[in-house]
């Protein structure tokens, strides 16, 4: 029983080579890696969402987290948030590379920007979960 | 590039709305019930988002 469901198990997980590309497509341009996997309606709504959630940001004059190091919290808060506005691809190296990332400013609107930054980053690891999901046959 | 002012409620909508549609493509295994999840995670967000807003304002008086 239990060889049968390791050997069912061994069948049914994909190598590596199956899930890479389309994840590494959809960090780079959010949807991406599901417009690779023909799922173009769900990467249009993908690539829309995220890039609006974006651009609102950047609007707002969000900040745009750098690797710091502080104490804990601030360290944590400083790489975490440099991870997820990454997350975002090419939105981020684009908007680094032409310098709209700003420095950080009091008020809420840029408050609110900062978060929409973060979170755009945040739902595009969400949509490469689904494509390595989706690619992985684990999903339709 | 241009700078927009939002407030705080058209900033909770549009941050509520992205939220949603992409939690509701990444989520379920067909399309109608991802529909309704995606509709039910902005129903969620928008009747907390009055709900602690009241909250807030009658926390403060």
């Amino acid at each position: 029983m239990a060889e049968t469901t390791s050997a069912s198990m061994s069948e049914a997980a994909k190598p590596v080579s199956a899930w890479i590309v389309p994840v590494l497509v959809g960090w780079i341009v959010p949807g991406g890696g599901h417009f690779m996997l023909k799922k173009t309606g769900r990467g249009a709504l993908l690539l829309v969402s995220i890039g609006l959630m974006f651009l609102f940001g950047l609007f707002m004059r969000g900040m745009m987290f750098t690797p710091e190091k502080g104490d804990i919290l601030t360290t944590l808060i400083n790489y975490g948030g440099f991870v997820c506005d990454m997350a975002s691809g090419i939105f981020y190296f684009a908007a680094t590379m032409f310098g709209y990332n700003q420095p950080d400013m009091p008020g809420d609107v840029h408050d609110y920007g900062t978060k929409f930054l973060v979170t755009a980053g945040l739902l595009n690891i969400l949509a490469m979960v689904d494509a390595y999901e989706i690619a992985a046959g684990k999903k339709d | 590039m241009p700078k927009i002012n939002l407030s705080h409620f058209e900033a909770a909508f549009l941050f509520s709305l992205f939220t949603s549609v992409v939690m509701g493509v990444t989520s379920r295994k067909t399309d109608q019930e991802r529909l309704r999840y995606g509709a039910y995670c902005f129903g969620c967000f928008i009747v907390f988002l009055f709900a602690i807003g009241w909250a807030m304002k009658l926390g403060h008086g």
